[in-house]
């Protein structure tokens, strides 16, 4: 590794500077962090920015929630590369199907950003339905501090996880519509008042696909 | 040996591109393709896409190995998990290895000598091999995982960094 940065003419040419350590991010290991834990009050800080960020020049929550969803996407793109490289090497292997990366985002994805996993996985039970599967998560760790006024009951900020969810889905060849949906102080729900259900469609591609490689296998 | 190295995006555009040669066997790492090859190498490259695909389902593991073959030219491809595609082309230099092969497949084992059998490149095709560009791809997958990572780094974007160019060729000197 000659050729590493360490502030060489060819280098400041180019215009960008290195840190004086001559440390870039290659040099540092991809798995140190694996155990590392955030404080939960300054993301409850930083993520309650980001919603009022998103709710500049919104005409609705529709369109704050697309925001929301639209910041979080390219986040899943980047974790599904993250989570699989940081897999032991007999189990890196990319979802083939939808049951495969549906495990992965309830297992992998969940336990590195909340520390456990999801709390269910349902298969739509409407016939009319069968592309929509249901994450459900008990007490959404972005909606901890964040009380919703009465006027806009409809909103549910976790829909910011359910962009990193579409963004995991999309990365993995799997394009889906992936939206939260609260559904707490209703029947089942009056234990867990914050409970969310994030409902992920896919496309009907991705359907036609599965059918084609269950039918191989 | 001479190779070409690509990272083709999700929409079938190139990320980035290297070609080197080896540096086992007192190689100077220089490739040794013509001008003509090295646009040819492009359209083998992408042309090895289409088989990619299909392979892409029937298999989990990221290494899939040779998927295609030109000529003298072999492609091993590692499908990522975000479904961006390395490809590395690799060219044996035997030219009278490289006639065989074209001739009838699967006879460049026969065609080299005993002295260049053991040497990875020589038979693309062989276990040795096969690990080796696997030690490659799994190298450069880290520094595309970390270069990907940064926050500036916008999905489906060409990677331009000399430090991952570097990283590349270094995976290269080491392995190839």
């Amino acid at each position: 590794m000659a050729n590493l940065p360490g502030g060489k003419p060819q280098d400041r040419q180019s215009g960008l500077r290195y840190p004086t350590n001559g440390k870039t991010i290659y040099h540092r290991p991809l798995n140190r962090t694996k155990t590392a834990e955030l404080s939960q009050a300054s993301f409850a800080y930083l993520f309650s920015e980001m919603v009022s960020y998103a709710q500049r020049r919104v005409t609705g929550i529709q369109d704050l929630e697309k925001r929301l969803n639209t910041q979080g996407h390219p986040l899943g793109l980047k974790l599904l590369d993250l989570l699989l490289i940081r897999e032991p090497p007999r189990s890196q292997l990319r979802p083939l199907n939808i049951i495969a990366l549906l495990h992965l985002i309830k297992i992998n994805l969940w336990t590195h950003l909340f520390g456990r996993q999801a709390d269910r996985l349902e298969k739509s039970s409407n016939p009319d339905t069968p592309d929509e599967y249901m994450i459900v998560d008990n007490e959404p760790l972005v909606n901890a501090y964040i009380s919703v006024p009465r006027e806009m009951s409809q909103l549910n900020c976790a829909a910011y996880v359910a962009g990193i969810i579409e963004g995991v889905c999309d990365g993995a060849g799997f394009p889906a519509r992936v939206t939260a949906h609260s559904v707490g102080g209703k029947e089942e729900g009056e234990m867990w008042p914050g409970k969310t259900v994030f409902l992920v469609k896919f496309e009907g591609e991705v359907l036609e696909r599965e059918s084609l490689i269950v039918g191989k296998g | 040996m001479s190779y070409y190295f690509a990272i083709i995006g999700t929409q079938d555009n190139p990320l980035f591109e290297y070609d080197f040669g080896t540096s086992k066997q007192g190689g100077d790492g220089q490739p040794r393709f013509s001008d003509q090859a090295r646009h040819l190498n492009q359209f083998v490259v992408h042309s090895s896409l289409d088989i990619v695909e299909e392979l892409q389902w029937t298999r989990g593991e990221m290494y899939l190995k040779v998927v295609d073959k030109f000529f003298n030219n072999y492609i091993s491809c590692f499908a990522t998990a975000g479904n961006v595609k390395f490809l590395l082309l690799h060219q044996p230099t035997n030219p009278a290895a490289g006639a065989g092969a074209a001739g009838a497949a699967g006879t460049p084992a026969l065609a080299s000598s005993a002295r260049s059998s053991t040497s990875i490149g020589a038979n693309p095709t062989s276990p040795q091999t096969e690990e080796a560009v696997r030690s490659f791809f799994a190298e450069v997958y880290d520094s595309y995982v970390k270069a990907v990572m940064n926050p500036f780094y916008r999905a489906g974007a060409e990677i331009g960094s000399p430090v991952f160019r570097a990283r590349v060729a270094a995976a290269g000197r080491k392995y190839l």
